[in-house]
């Protein structure tokens, strides 16, 4: 990449189930107050754009972007949303700055999912109205065809779904901010109720409040302000064909194209030799696994046994959702993928706290935009510009 | 018909059909419930509405007072707690005489939402309500308005607490 892009500023507030002591524009502001101090930089006078993600149907507001500049600091400046999720935002952001017109661009993202009463009938309104909507399935159970045929293509067993729930639920225990950390056995994820079969109650995540503001920078802003960017390598992102009639219900298809995407722009060819630990997508327990070989990060089929073996914890060869994934954070609507930047961004910098990984220097993240879409994105950063060795 | 087709496929279409949605549309109703965290600032405003008084804050980095209130300043970034209660009386900085309600109703009485710049706030700032006890010709930019509250009993810690703005002298 001749024109690298880094983040130089991360700050968040939550996450925690409710938040009924501050409007979502506090939560907001919060986390921007962070992002600034720690990017170092005066918004009012530093940044040149804003991106922000969200969903009208989920802030209650139509037109909702017209009211986000405030608690970003973005009144009377360049500020635009976009509907998809904060790694989209992200990618947008970058390729502001490869335009050389923007030095300094932020991105927020945040869920404010308490004050959504209906959730489940928003979800189902995603659906279509002709051919799915009428026969009035919740949503979740588009999920549950994916798992279906994930596990009978993959082989992937329901002992280990309830493998990556422990392990993220555990982790989040090391993580502050997480709504969710538990200590959990298998038996407990798989005796849970059955909602959807396969799936099971405490392999759905469930959501919390918060919000996320990450701040970019061109590569020479970067050097001068911080003393840790976090260089993005490479991003992509893609959609797979959404229908339910004849979409693949086996395969992530839309995070292998967003990986290979990413992957080309970074110059990654072998991904298990190159990414060290990774961020994933685990709105459902199954979710993980699936996209985990969807970035080919191990082979087709292997995920479900390596969870059970251990390599996707913390102390394993390949550290998954350290940070406790959407499974142990809580799912933060459209600021999912930006919570799982956020927590590569600190273990890059060192500052995870106790559960710190040892000597990382390339992370990856990758979001998936919930049912019933087939779209993601993925984010490859590192610490060092071109890998270890430079 | 002709002599080689005896009947058409597909299944005769009326005037009716189309009329009553039958086809060409689907009709479905989507239930979308918030409820509404209204936060530090907007829920001491709310609280102040309640007990008859308009709380708005100041910015004490841009010298400013603003309302309704916020937690943090819009201009310079600054956090906001400096809270003050305001005068119900200000100027009408722009108004319209509405002829149709909110759901496209005509109607002769028209409503008047206007912006009041209340007194106490600087630059003038202004709070969205409706003008009421006034003949509709009459209104004017610059027109000097008080609250007209509902009575304490009647108030919920909504923006309705107050009925509307009516003018200081007859109109
Ligand atoms: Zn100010």
């Amino acid at each position: 990449m001749t024109h690298p892009v880094a983040i130089i500023g991360v700050g968040w507030s939550g996450f925690r189930p409710v938040t009924p002591d501050v409007s979502y524009k506090e939560l907001i502001y919060e986390a921007a107050v962070r992002a600034y101090a720690d990017a170092g930089v005066d918004p009012r006078r530093d940044v040149d754009s804003f991106v922000t993600v969200s969903e009208d149907f989920h802030e209650g507001t139509s037109i909702f972007d017209e009211y986000v500049p405030d608690q970003i600091g973005g009144a009377q400046r360049p500020v635009h949303t976009i509907t998809g999720d904060g790694l989209h935002g992200l990618a947008a952001a970058v390729m502001q700055i490869l335009t050389g017109r923007f030095r300094v661009v932020v991105v927020e993202g945040h869920s404010k999912a308490s004050n959504i009463l209906t959730l489940p009938h928003i979800t189902a309104y995603a659906l279509d109205p002709i051919l799915n909507r009428p026969l009035q399935v919740n949503p979740l159970a588009v999920a549950a065809l994916e798992a279906c045929r994930y596990m009978h293509e993959s082989g992937a067993t329901r002992e280990q779904c309830g493998a990556v729930v422990t392990k993220n639920r555990r982790n989040a225990l090391r993580n502050p901010a997480a709504a969710y950390g538990a200590d959990l056995r298998t038996e407990d994820v798989l005796a849970s109720e059955v909602v959807a079969s396969p799936l099971a109650r405490l392999e759905i995540s469930d959501h919390a409040d918060g919000a996320i503001v990450i701040v970019l920078a061109d590569a020479e802003t970067a050097r001068r302000l911080s003393p840790h960017p976090a260089w993005i390598r490479g991003i992509g992102w893609a959609n797979d064909s959404p229908s339910l009639e004849s979409r693949c219900w086996a395969r992530a298809v839309y995070a292998e194209r967003a990986a290979a995407m990413a992957y080309k722009m970074a110059g990654i060819g072998n991904p298990v030799e190159e990414i060290q630990f990774a961020e994933v997508d685990d709105t459902y327990a199954y979710k993980e696994l699936q996209h985990l070989e969807a970035l080919g990060l191990c082979a087709q089929g292997r995920a479900g046994p390596l969870t059970r073996e251990g390599a996707t914890a913390p102390d394993g060869c390949l550290p998954v959702n350290v940070s406790g994934g959407s499974l142990g954070v809580g799912h933060l609507l459209e600021a999912s993928g930006l919570a799982r930047v956020l927590e590569v961004v600190l273990q890059l910098r060192g500052h995870a706290g106790s559960r710190q990984l040892g000597d990382v220097y390339t992370g990856l993240a990758q979001s998936w935009r919930g049912v019933p879409t087939t779209s993601g994105a993925v984010a490859v950063l590192s610490n060092q510009l071109g890998g270890r060795e430079s | 018909m002709t002599q080689r087709i005896a009947s058409y496929p597909g299944t005769a279409l009326s005037e009716e059909d189309i009329e009553r949605g039958h086809v060409l549309s689907v009709h479905d109703q989507l239930r979308a419930d918030y409820a509404w965290d209204a936060g530090l600032a907007i829920g001491l405003y709310l609280d102040g509405l309640k007990a008859g008084v308009i709380l708005g804050v100041r910015c004490r980095r841009c010298d400013r007072t603003v309302v309704p209130p916020r937690a943090f300043c819009e201009q310079c970034f600054a956090p906001m707690d400096a809270f003050v209660p305001l005068a119900d009386v200000g100027i009408v900085n722009t108004f319209s005489l509405c002829y149709v309600t909110w759901d496209v109703k005509r109607i002769v009485e028209p409503l008047i939402p206007a912006v009041i710049d209340l007194d106490g706030t600087s630059p003038p700032a202004g709070i969205m309500h409706l003008l009421g006890g006034v003949v509709p010709d009459r209104v004017h930019i610059g027109m000097r308005v008080r609250a007209v509250w509902k009575p304490a009993r009647a108030r919920q810690g909504a923006i309705t607490d107050i009925r509307y703005f009516k003018p200081l002298r007859r109109g």
